[in-house]
């Protein structure tokens, strides 16, 4: 079964590093893993789809909970959220069977955001299911290159994944004033 | 105050309380080698080798329960201390290794002597850093030492390009650190420890499993009034042995792939297994599938990964060790379980045989042990991987935490003559056996020559028989006696060791064996005891490699190849 599981990060050089390596060492399967930036300076979201029983998955929560990093894992997986994920696809395509291709576009509210006379590209934001439907619909007309970021997903209501805890001030003065989170100057950060 | 990186990672050392650093110099680190005579605090260990001196750390650790500090170079310093990092990682001892690196605008060049210590280092540690400013240093020295002790103990790392250690910051150490993703787990959830009692309660047949943890936690003497309330065996992980006195009533030594027989047994048909401070890996618990299917698992732990991860625990309890088992043993009524005792004693008193101390004439390594643990039983052992190693863990006394020091998840060969060398410096005027195999002897046996520069008398047993006997057991019983690469010819030990002016001495017959040890315990200085013992002699019982404990082996006609 597929589970979706946040991790709240510190935005710090080799954090991704740490989380790759852990899930290449146990041996877990990764089916995308999206990372950006967050409402909270300083930490960093990650989203990751792991196919695995219920077991795997706790291990892949507490594995990760150990990291010094990691500041908060969730597994969203049976709660109530949205869930999309956003996809560009180029398609070929000419004058001659464009207007199938927009029918397609149209149907599955999907957005042409480049054109060419030869081909175009499709940016849909969607559930999987619907992507993959949509995939299967164009693979006639000649698929060229496809782009999926994973998953995001987040709770409805209330309730958040969130961290929610202000580093005191003395830490995030170090943080952001010392340089533990430069700006491109390392040689290995980790974005 | 504004110091320059190198005199600050020194303050930092001495804030934390090293008074010992095991060291390498090289190019990248001279700047702290520099300024180390103005810190004469601090005492540093030159070693012949990174591995030594990583192991010596590791040993200061585990014989002290201080924090253990090696230091190397960049590129084969830093990558010479790998073996010597992953084996405190897996035997989770508080440790601290610092390298050097190049100059922050070489990183990444591939200029001389430079590796990714810091990547290549990152799976085998609890954290690691890479410090790119001074002003980082006291910050980051802090949250080390913090992260390295607390919690599920382990090793982080440190990495500093040689021009930090030359920039100037102003020092101030943090008294305090807060980490907002590292939570250290203290008491146990109040439910979950009366379904754990209530557990218990109901047991007829409860089997204590202590591991390592309760000697990190410092929680011995309340695992021994949790086992006296409920009056049930307490069965040792290897590493796990002196966390109850060998001679207490409630102790039945080790079980695993050579533990034994009642141990293992017992383990197979308790009722509850109360597994404490220990992450029920495969070397103690056998096939995890077939462990005891019938058993309700109790599992105590710090670190929430180890449940469920091996075996599935009935219930898990999170928590420090030292804190639960008083709330488990408040939450438990007084128990008795004269009879299950009854039956581990009739288990134990039936099957002696395959554990039994050879009476010669043949020199054997049980009855070595057994005469070093009677002749200096308050000796701390440290012991190296294979064959001797599972003896020493089967036949010497350990009546007390900290008294053995050995490789148990990493099963490091190498570690026995550098850990000691680490557990000497942190107990002066104790006495500190190293068991050695001539294989493993011989892998660090450098350290010979830092034993006499320190003046460390460590006495080294080593039991020479002219295999790795591990692996030759092994070839023997499952290769059908296919010997391939195991047998080696060794040196001249004694004369190796007046090469390094230390005290030698040569044992090839059962009765100079007594004298032998006499001779090594009163002389000043290191001594090393070349044992020629029996070439062939095998570990019993066993339980073969994915084997569950309850097809443990007791003697060779069992074993069908």
């Amino acid at each position: 079964m597929k589970h979706t599981v946040v991790a709240m990060v510190e935005d710090r050089p080799g954090v991704l590093t740490r989380v790759a390596s852990l899930f290449r060492r146990r041996g877990f399967n990764i089916d995308s893993l999206a990372v950006g930036t967050t409402e909270e300076q300083g930490i960093s979201r990650m989203t990751i789809v792991v196919d695995g029983d219920d077991g795997i998955v706790q291990q892949v929560e507490h594995q990760l909970n150990k990291l010094i990093d990691v500041v908060k894992v969730s597994d969203l997986t049976g709660e109530d959220t949205v869930t999309r994920e956003l996809v560009l696809l180029k398609v070929r395509c000419g004058a001659i069977n464009r207007r199938g291709v927009l029918d397609i576009v149209e149907i599955f509210r999907a957005q042409v955001i480049d054109l060419s006379p030869t081909s175009l590209i499709i940016q849909v934001v969607a559930e999987e299911d619907r992507l993959d439907a949509l995939v299967e619909n164009l693979r006639p007309y000649g698929v060229m290159e496809m782009v999926r970021t994973g998953r995001v997903a987040m709770t409805r209501g209330e309730q958040t994944a969130a961290v929610h805890e202000e580093e005191p001030d003395e830490l995030q003065r170090f943080h952001t004033e010392s340089g533990r989170r430069p700006e491109g100057e390392l040689p290995f950060t980790s974005k | 105050m504004r110091l320059s990186g190198a005199d600050i990672v020194l303050e930092c050392l001495k804030r934390i309380g090293v008074d010992t650093l095991f060291g390498y110099p090289g190019g990248v680190v001279l700047p702290l080698y520099d300024r180390m005579p103005a810190h004469p605090e601090i005492h540093h260990v030159l070693v012949r080798h990174e591995q030594g001196g990583g192991h010596a750390a590791d040993g200061y650790a585990r014989a002290s329960g201080r924090l253990g500090v090696a230091l190397a170079t960049s590129g084969p310093g830093a990558t010479n201390l790998v073996t010597a990092i992953q084996n405190a990682m897996m035997d989770s001892v508080p440790t601290l290794f610092i390298t050097g690196n190049v100059a922050r605008e070489l990183l990444g060049k591939d200029g001389f002597q430079e590796a990714d210590a810091t990547g290549i280092i990152m799976p085998a540690v609890k954290h690691n850093y890479l410090v790119m400013r001074a002003d980082d240093l006291a910050y980051t020295f802090a949250e080390a030492a913090h992260i390295a002790q607390t919690g599920r103990p382990g090793p982080v790392h440190i990495d500093i390009p040689k021009d930090v250690f030359l920039e100037e910051a102003e020092f101030t150490w943090p008294e305090e650190v807060s980490i907002r993703g590292y939570d250290v787990p203290g008491a146990g959830d109040d439910e979950l420890v009366r379904d754990a009692a209530a557990i218990i309660d109901d047991a007829e047949r409860p089997l204590i499993i202590a591991g390592h943890g309760i000697i990190l936690g410092r929680a011995w003497d309340e695992l021994v009034a949790f086992a006296e309330k409920i009056g049930t065996p307490v069965l040792n992980t290897l590493l796990g042995l002196g966390s109850i006195p060998a001679d207490h009533a409630l102790s039945y030594g080790m079980l695993g792939m050579h533990g034994s027989y009642e141990a293992n047994i017992a383990a197979s048909t308790a009722d509850v297994v109360i597994a404490l401070g220990n992450r029920m890996d495969d070397r103690a618990m056998g096939r995890f599938a077939d462990f005891n299917r019938e058993a309700k698992v109790i599992h105590v732990d710090i670190d929430a990964s180890e449940h469920n991860k091996n075996i599935p625990a009935t219930v898990a309890i999170v928590g420090d060790v030292k804190q639960v088992l008083p709330q488990l043993t408040a939450a438990v009524q007084t128990g008795a379980h004269a009879e299950w005792v009854r039956e581990v004693d009739t288990l134990r008193d039936e099957h002696t045989d395959s554990m039994a101390v050879p009476s010669g004439p043949e020199l054997s390594v049980q009855h070595i042990v057994t005469r070093i643990s009677e002749l200096s039983p308050e000796a701390t052992v440290v012991t190296g991987v294979g064959q001797h190693q599972m003896w020493a863990a089967q036949q010497m006394t350990f009546t007390r935490p900290h008294q053995l020091i050995t490789s148990g998840g990493l099963g490091t060969m190498g570690f026995e003559v550098p850990a000691a060398m680490g557990a000497q410096a942190a107990l002066p005027g104790q006495r500190v056996w190293s068991i050695c195999g001539d294989g493993g002897f011989q892998m660090t046996l450098h350290e010979l020559a830092t034993l006499l520069d320190e003046q460390l008398p460590v006495k080294m047993a080593i039991m020479n028989n002219g295999f790795l006997g591990m692996v030759r057991q092994w070839q023997e019983l499952f290769y059908a006696d296919n010997y391939v690469s195991v047998s080696m010819s060794q040196p001249d030990f004694v004369k190796l060791a007046e090469a390094y002016g230390i005290k030698g001495l040569r044992v090839t017959d059962i009765e100079s064996v007594d004298a032998a040890i006499k001779e090594a315990n009163d002389h000043p200085g290191p001594v090393l005891v070349d044992f020629q013992v029996e070439a062939e002699g095998n570990v019993w019982p066993m339980v073969p490699a994915g084997a569950s404990l309850a097809e443990t082996i007791e003697t060779p006609d069992e074993v069908t190849a």
